[in-house]
């Protein structure tokens, strides 16, 4: 049987005056329903352009997409306007990571949400708002039908984030997309959202993919989790191999500049030197070889050769061009001790 | 005699209605009621969710907000009510680094001119010229000297925040106010920033103000931490002390929340339900109790003095209670 949501080789490209923009460079990946995959990488490293793709809303802009992106059997790069349309908000559905700017700030909560449904259902609208205060009452929104006539503004940033939640939900979506949810919120509402999406997850059996730079939020929620640097895949893994094992120098790199509450305090960080590469101008041969602090144990110029994404271990793969057991061993000699 | 001494610090901000005539409304109790003491060459964090006032505090401690009340004394001089080129003077040994690396530089000023700015507006004349003591500050926060004439926008965010850090140091002060300075960076950029203030620190033993929101890079960096919710302090305590005993419910609620980077760990949680109340009219008693797990009906009538329970660890809660939550 095939998987639930299959991405292959899926290419976004920017043209722009000053050459390509390759956000997103061949990235394959596969989800089940019931599970969820963490996406991590920096800024401009392509994981929202990723989930953008999915979600169908290049269109109408200059990018250009190949690739395939298969949900339910269904290629999304071949559909029609009106089919995506059709699947978007029902079929699946997106979180995005700043609820002001996503809601409209003219409409109530209410009617955004009583709009969602009834773009989808021919229902009536009272019996949409039916649905709709359950809906903010099961995310926790307290007074949910008071609630259902206020505007965005009137609601604190938690609860317009969990308002942007009950508006993806409304339609039970099998795959629900959320990009960076919680970055924009205090710690105390993020475990509150964190929470509400996992028991939301068990109750409908959706598909999430979790899109965030902090790896802390993806050990919590994630089952497989996939790094991406400079618009492709550098590691793809269960979440307990890419924590406890991780492959690629870059992964590396993320565990050791983050001060950690859960262990020991180290007298220093070890960050990642330099900087993130310009997505225009992506350094030849391993986009991250000029910050790799371990390019000399490469078996190939890494200048020059650009690794494939190799399957070093099973449900492991990695993009790296020194060998695997050589990884390994720097791995455990050095990367371990520091976390 | 410490570096800084705050003493019953408060900031409100007035609020007005609009009816027919302008009514004055409940003041925003932003900061009510901060203590401190820094040493030289100590970091003091300043931790709280969003609208605990942190950010309020330390703009007001460099008065680049006036307080409504209390004192600030930097090395025995009173800052709250110097004037003119007394203040001046105070702030040449008084810094700030920003949050937000894109809207504290000039975009129209070549960074060069940037960093130069403090010298100019205090009249110094460094040794061997402005442009080279400019370059040697670029250097020093690893930036490369050559782009002394390049603007803010052809920089990155990391880099951006190297060039608001070197405006800081430019005078050589003793203390540094960082707001959130590494937030806005990515994880890889962040660990360069903040081991490059710990190296900073070491080599010019300033003190460091360090306010921000992410309770693990406060652990890293602090040596005492200040926890603060709606203007008032929660907790107080040498770093180890508050990280390892925490006694304030808030401050055990906060730790818990913290995701941390280690799957399947099943970690006891502290949930709050609810927001933080509006703190134009804070709960009565404790601010806190609205959210707390062990409010009682004290809470609601009396307010909690922070009160040292351990040598230079003070908590402000009827019911402190050891608890280790990490």
């Amino acid at each position: 049987m095939n998987k639930f949501l299959r991405v292959n080789d899926l290419k976004v490209y920017f043209p722009t005056d000053d050459g390509v923009v390759k956000a997103v460079d061949g990235l394959t990946f596969d989800l089940e329903k019931g599970t969820t995959l963490g996406i991590v990488g920096e800024s401009g490293s392509g994981k929202s352009v990723t989930s953008l793709a999915i979600m169908g809303l290049h269109r109408g802009s200059r990018a250009k997409l190949s690739g395939e992106i298969w949900l339910d059997d269904v290629d999304l790069l071949k559909t029609t306007d009106e089919e995506i349309r059709a699947m978007r908000g029902r079929k699946m559905a997106m979180i995005f990571q700043d609820p002001l700017s996503a809601m409209h700030p003219y409409y109530t909560i209410g009617q955004q949400l009583t709009e969602a449904i009834r773009v989808h259902h021919h229902v009536s609208k009272k019996a949409a708002k039916v649905t709709v205060v359950d809906m903010l009452d099961r995310v926790g929104i307290p007074s949910a039908d008071k609630r259902f006539d206020q505007y965005p503004h009137e609601f604190s940033g938690g609860m317009r984030q969990r308002a942007m939640i009950a508006m993806a939900l409304i339609n039970n979506p099998e795959l629900l997309i959320a990009d960076e949810p919680t970055t924009a919120l205090d710690v105390t509402v993020q475990a509150q959202i964190l929470d509400l999406m996992r028991d939301l997850q068990k109750e409908f059996g959706s598909a999430i993919i979790m899109i965030t730079h902090d790896l802390g939020v993806v050990a919590e929620i994630a089952d497989d989790v996939l790094v991406m640097y400079g618009g492709k895949c550098v590691e793809y893994a269960e979440v307990d191999d890419a924590f406890h094992a991780p492959d690629h120098p870059y992964t590396w790199g993320l565990m050791t500049s983050m001060p950690r509450l859960d262990r020991t305090r180290l007298e220093r960080l070890v960050p990642v030197a330099g900087n993130p590469p310009s997505l225009i101008n992506i350094p030849p041969g391993c986009a991250f070889h000029p910050r790799c602090a371990f390019r000399e144990y490469a078996s190939a110029p890494c200048n020059q050769v650009v690794p494939e994404l190799v399957q070093s271990y099973p449900k492991h793969d990695s993009r790296c061009l020194i060998p695997a057991p050589k990884r390994a061993e720097l791995f455990a000699e050095q990367i371990a001790p520091r976390l | 005699m410490s570096l800084l001494t705050v003493t019953d610090l408060r900031k409100h901000f007035p609020t007005y209605q609009q009816k027919l005539v302008r009514v004055e409304g409940a003041p925003i109790k932003a900061v009510d009621g901060l203590t401190l003491k820094l040493e030289a060459g100590e970091t003091l964090g300043l931790v709280g969710e969003s609208g605990c006032g942190k950010s309020t505090a330390g703009r007001t401690i460099l008065r680049l907000l006036e307080p409504t009340s209390g004192t600030i004394e930097f090395e025995g001089k009173d800052v709250t009510n110097a004037t003119g080129s007394e203040l001046a003077h105070l702030r040449r040994q008084m810094q700030m680094v920003f949050q937000d690396p894109y809207g504290s530089l000039n975009p129209r000023h070549p960074i060069g001119a940037i960093i130069a700015a403090p010298f100019l507006i205090q009249g110094i004349k460094p040794e061997g010229g402005t442009k080279r003591a400019v370059q040697e500050l670029m250097e020093r926060v690893g930036l490369n000297p050559e782009h002394y004439n390049r603007y803010p926008h052809e920089f990155s965010g990391g880099q951006r925040q190297r060039i608001g850090v070197a405006r800081a140091i430019a005078l050589k002060p003793k203390l540094v106010v960082c707001d959130e300075p590494v937030s806005a960076l990515d994880v890889s950029i962040q660990a360069q920033v903040i081991n490059l203030l710990e190296d900073i620190q070491q080599e010019q033993n300033l003190a460091y103000v360090f306010i921000a929101h992410d309770l693990s890079v406060v652990r890293h960096i602090s040596d005492r931490v200040m926890v603060m919710y709606l203007g008032k302090v929660m907790e107080v305590a040498d770093r180890d002390a508050l990280y390892e005993r925490p006694m304030h419910p808030y401050t055990q609620a906060l730790m818990s929340a913290v995701p941390v980077p280690e799957p399947r760990r099943d970690r006891e949680r502290i949930l709050l339900t609810g927001d933080l109340p509006s703190p134009q009219n804070p709960p009565s008693g404790c601010v806190f109790r609205t959210r707390c797990p062990i409010a009682t009906e004290r809470c609601a009538a009396e307010v909690p003095m922070p009160t040292e329970l351990e040598p230079g660890h003070l908590v402000a809660c009827h019911y402190p209670q050891v608890r280790t939550v990490l």
